[in-house]
């Protein structure tokens, strides 16, 4: 299977195309075969995988712009492996728990266009090709919120479009003049981010390169104050809109970070350390208060969605071995239980039409599998031990802790506030009197909407007690990365900084 | 007494105008058969200029290398022949969309066709000399001929259009033919290669003569090539003109434009002129950012395609800027696949014209696509491509011109640029998603009566088809498109 990548990304977008020929009354059925097939091709790409192996596997080249080195590079490692995992899951779920009924064919078509561009994302390994998804990603993106979102649907879809375009755009100028610069030094063009790693930046070209490919990350994360595109987005996304933005799309700008910013920009990233961390730390405090102060339950689910974004940021510039495994961890997770919420809120929203806290209460009286379901996920969401969303949490804060301990306790924070709003909000709408009466009459979740929530429940409860299979090959790579970064560092302060913040594992050589 | 000139026709090398002979020759045949007879329909007349501008085409590839001729009166280089082919290919592209379902005034007069074919001949003699008479005389040529062009449509907007363009163009001219007097009176010579010479030998003596030269040649080309301040006639005139012939203007007329400004700037650049790097400094990013914001808060389509054509007149110009081999290729592919692009794009308002359309009227403003996707998907989806590719958003073609030009901007350490031009896409991408807003996520507008496409058959059909298929796998053939570029601009030298 040499070319089971290329499968994997094409796949759903030739599906995509020969649905238009599906008749719309059967295509909901076709568009679940298709995500559930391109599942399991992506689960047997992991069958494949081999764990040992911290290196890429499965790479493909193909040059397409030869002059100017621009090539169709691909591979995975064990940094991208979950990610893609996570990305045809979750929209296996999403379109299995799909209840629009609006235009519902070029829905499952976009949806499958944008299955295409993710997957893309993360196995690019060329700057322009993971460009040219990190931007195609945003297309079917625009159409989704604004076709079938809510009433601000074409001023969120546009103001979503317009504000990552815009980082993006720097990014573009970014890795123009990486490529000059690599140019300079060895006389070939190239975007290969394998030439790329064996580029030492001079430093101060590292802090500007840094800052332009921060411009494209920071606003896809999205970090405070990049962030004011997110509440609108999800505010006005259809579930399946918000549960991909979530689960899938937020992570591609950590994702970013991790492929592009810490083995390119060693000592830039190690200089950036703390003032990442304190953006990261307004995030989570800062968010984590106004999804306390939040009426509607999808803002608060899309709040904290930024405050946990925060936590990853933070485990990324720990710069040791357990921030980033953890922060890997974490976006896994994030993108499981965040998706997993959504969904919950989209059920509610089609039962009732609205989504305000005060409008519901007692709903464990008359929906109780949906109560424990919706509570299993929010207190993965709060970080609570044996669910999925302790690993990572902890991973991350226990990386930072030993960069800066009053930060990481301030992060801390987090959890106690997470704990906070998420118990209000569960509070309000599924304990007490049933004061609505219309809320008496409200059906349980059954059929579909149970049977794609099942095993999100499942999976958060199995990886938070048996985290292994996941940590284990992330583990490896991030350490091979951390040791690249090692190598690669061209100011004795940042080699003696990255040496000392490895310390809890095993020492780098 | 004068001593008789006596010249061998070898001398002359009469190969060196052979495409313009045709041009010109088709043109003539065009008026010969319509003198005698005048029943043949306008399909006949589009398919004969098209067979000439193929067999143009087909003589222009068949150089090699640099030819000069007519006592280095003619200079037929790499460049030329670059821009010469996409003049051809530009020019028969929209020929084919003279083949409308509704049947328009112009198209009725042989005479149209034969215009069309004097001012392509017009544009090949500007790009294929560096004399500024020959030049000079080319622009005349070519304005002559498309001033006309536009009035035929015969529409009040369009006689209007006409005339501005004609009183501005005619102000141009005069601008263009001073600015050569002087540069002339400076140097001695009108040809550029040698007023290089004479300026560089002389250490740029009577310096305040030549920067007055400059400065009228300046705001001569800025007139051709919409740049700011000179454009304010562009948007009037796409107005008035066809829709059709919008697109032909927007793409044509100005690589014309690049070749000549190319070949002028370059006696400056090589020599790190400073205020001529300054003056084009300043136009270059006005050019790019004025227009876009102007176009942010246009009603009308083809109005808001006018400003984003001028804004990235003024992308492509920073090539001349930078001077560079690399930028000079990076504006050469970047033209080529905007010619695509826009002209799809305007293609696409042309097959959505009605005679008589009472709410709309001429006019093409954003409400006409509302909702354009639930009565034809197709349409909306290709006019939709064509937004994203003239925004730049890969993998769609005009992208690839965009990366590359930015690309060599930086590889020019000129930083602060490449950010201007990146940031300028940023903001364009504003209006063309709002196209993309009415025509995907809007409703219809009530009690309108559109008729999609209503103004299309197979011919104008394949042309879009042709534009948003060449939009779509433009990734494909980048890598070919280069190496064709590269050859012919390295055998002359940019």
């Amino acid at each position: 299977m040499e070319y089971i990548l290329t499968i994997i990304i094409f796949f759903p977008a030739l599906a995509a195309v020969m649905g238009f020929v599906v008749d719309k009354n059967s295509i909901r059925a076709y568009g679940i075969l298709v995500v559930v097939v391109e599942f399991l091709i992506s689960v047997y790409m992991w069958y494949l995988f081999d764990n040992s192996d911290a290196g890429i596997q499965f790479a493909e080249f193909i040059p397409i712009v030869s002059q100017y080195g621009i090539s169709y590079n691909i591979g995975i490692d064990g940094i991208s492996l979950f990610l893609v995992l996570m990305t045809t899951f979750m929209t296996m779920i999403a379109v299995i728990g799909l209840t629009e009924k609006k235009d519902i064919k070029n829905l499952i078509l976009t949806v499958l266009f944008l299955e295409m561009t993710m997957i893309g994302v993360f196995v690019a390994l060329d700057a322009i090709l993971f460009y040219l998804f990190w931007e195609l990603s945003l297309v079917p993106m625009l159409y989704i919120v604004g076709a079938w979102g809510g009433k601000l649907r074409i001023y969120a879809s546009v103001k979503f479009f317009l504000y990552t375009f815009t980082g993006s755009l720097l990014m573009l100028v970014g890795m123009l003049y990486l490529a000059y610069v690599y140019f300079q030094f060895t006389g070939n063009w190239s975007f290969n981010l394998m030439d790329w790693d064996m580029l030492i930046v001079p430093y101060h070209l590292q802090l500007w390169l840094f800052v332009a490919f921060f411009a494209g990350f920071a606003i896809k994360v999205p970090m405070v104050p990049f962030h004011t595109w997110l509440p609108y987005a999800h505010g006005q996304a259809p579930t399946i809109g918000s549960t991909i933005l979530a689960a899938v799309l937020l992570k591609m700008g950590t994702y970013g970070f991790v492929r592009f910013s810490l083995p390119l920009f060693p000592d830039a990233s190690v200089a950036f350390m703390i003032p990442m961390a304190i953006l990261a730390l307004i995030a989570i405090i800062y968010t984590a208060m106004v999804a306390y102060a939040q009426e509607d339950i999808k803002q608060v689910v899309a709040y904290s969605s930024v405050s946990h974004m925060g936590v990853i940021i933070l485990g990324i510039f720990a710069i040791n071995t357990e921030g980033i495994g953890g922060a890997l961890f974490l976006m896994i997770s994030h993108g499981v239980v965040s998706g997993a919420l959504f969904m919950l809120v989209g059920v509610l929203y089609d039962k009732r039409g609205t989504k305000m806290m005060s409008e519901f209460g007692g709903l464990a009286k008359t929906m109780p599998i949906f109560a424990v379901i919706f509570g299993v996920m929010l207190m993965a969401s709060v970080g609570l031990p044996l669910t999925i969303g302790f690993v990572g949490e902890f991973l991350s804060l226990l990386g930072f802790f030993v960069v800066s301990p009053t930060i990481t306790i301030i992060a801390g924070l987090t959890i106690v506030l997470g704990a906070v709003y998420m118990l209000v909000l569960y509070k309000k709408t599924f304990f007490g009197p049933i004061t609505n009466p219309i809320n008496e009459k409200l059906q349980d979740i059954k059929g579909r909407e149970l049977f794609a929530l099942a095993p999100l429940v499942m999976i958060v409860i199995f990886l938070g007690v048996y985290p292994k299979p996941i940590l284990e090959p992330v583990n490896n790579t991030v350490k091979q990365l951390v040791q690249k970064m090692y190598i690669k560092a061209s100011e004795p302060t940042t080699k003696s900084k990255i040496a000392k913040y490895n310390t809890i594992g095993e020492k780098i050589q | 007494m004068i001593q008789p000139i006596s010249i061998s026709f070898e001398q002359l090398n009469v190969l060196t105008i052979l495409p313009m002979i045709v041009t010109i020759f088709g043109a003539l045949t065009i008026l010969t058969i319509d003198l005698i007879t005048d029943k043949l329909h306008k399909s006949f007349y589009v398919m004969m200029t098209i067979m000439f501008l193929m067999i143009d085409l087909a003589v222009v590839l068949t150089y090699s290398n640099d030819t000069r001729g007519f006592f280095d009166l003619m200079l037929v280089d790499g460049i030329s022949l670059l821009a010469q082919a996409i003049i051809l290919v530009g020019s028969a592209l929209f020929v084919l969309l003279a083949l409308s379902q509704s049947r328009f005034h112009e198209y009725r007069y042989p005479e149209y066709f034969a215009l069309f074919l004097f001012m392509v001949a017009g544009f090949q003699f500007m790009v294929s000399s560096d004399s500024l008479i020959l030049i000079f005389v080319g622009i005349e040529t070519s304005s002559m001929a498309i001033y006309t062009i536009i009035a035929m449509h015969n529409r009040s907007k369009s006689i209007e259009a006409a005339i501005k363009y004609f009183t501005l163009g005619a102000l141009a001219t005069a601008f263009f033919a001073f600015g050569s007097m002087v540069l002339y009176g400076v140097s001695g010579t009108v040809e550029l290669g040698k007023m290089a010479e004479v300026f560089v030998s002389s250490g740029f003596a009577n310096y305040p003569y030549i920067l007055i030269g400059t400065v009228f040649i300046v705001a001569a080309l800025g007139f051709k090539l919409t740049l700011v301040p000179f454009h304010i006639w562009a948007p009037d005139v796409y107005e008035g003109s066809s829709a059709a012939l919008a697109g032909f203007i927007s793409i044509v007329p100005k690589i014309a434009g690049f070749v000549v400004a190319l070949r002028f700037f370059e006696i400056f650049i090589l020599v790190e002129n400073t205020f001529v790097y300054y003056l084009l400094y300043f136009i270059i990013v006005a050019t790019m950012t004025v227009p876009n914001m102007i176009a942010l808060v246009q009603t009308d389509i083809k109005r808001m395609l006018a400003y984003s054509s001028i804004s990235h007149a003024g992308f492509a110009l920073v090539a001349v800027l930078v001077g560079t081999t690399r930028a000079t290729e990076g504006l050469f592919l970047y033209w080529i696949l905007f010619l695509f692009t826009n002209l799809g794009a305007f293609a696409i308002l042309w097959v959505h014209r009605r005679k008589k359309d009472k709410k709309f009227g001429d006019g093409h403003p954003f409400e006409k696509f509302a909702g354009l996707v639930k009565t034809s998907p197709i349409t909306a989806s290709i006019m939709g491509l064509f937004m994203l590719s003239l925004a730049g958003v890969p993998p769609f073609s005009l992208f690839w011109g965009k990366m590359y030009l930015i690309g060599a901007t930086i590889s020019a350490d000129e930083l602060v640029l490449a950010i201007i031009m990146a940031l300028n896409s940023a903001i364009a991408v504003y209006y063309y998603l709002k196209l993309i807003v009415f025509m995907f996520l809007k409703d219809k507008v009530e009690d309108t009566n559109i008729v999609v496409m209503g103004n299309a058959n197979t011919t104008l059909k394949s042309v879009i088809g042709i534009s948003a298929i060449i939009t779509t796998v433009s990734v494909l053939f980048i890598d070919p498109l280069l190496e064709f570029i590269g050859y012919y601009v390295g055998i002359s030298g940019f």
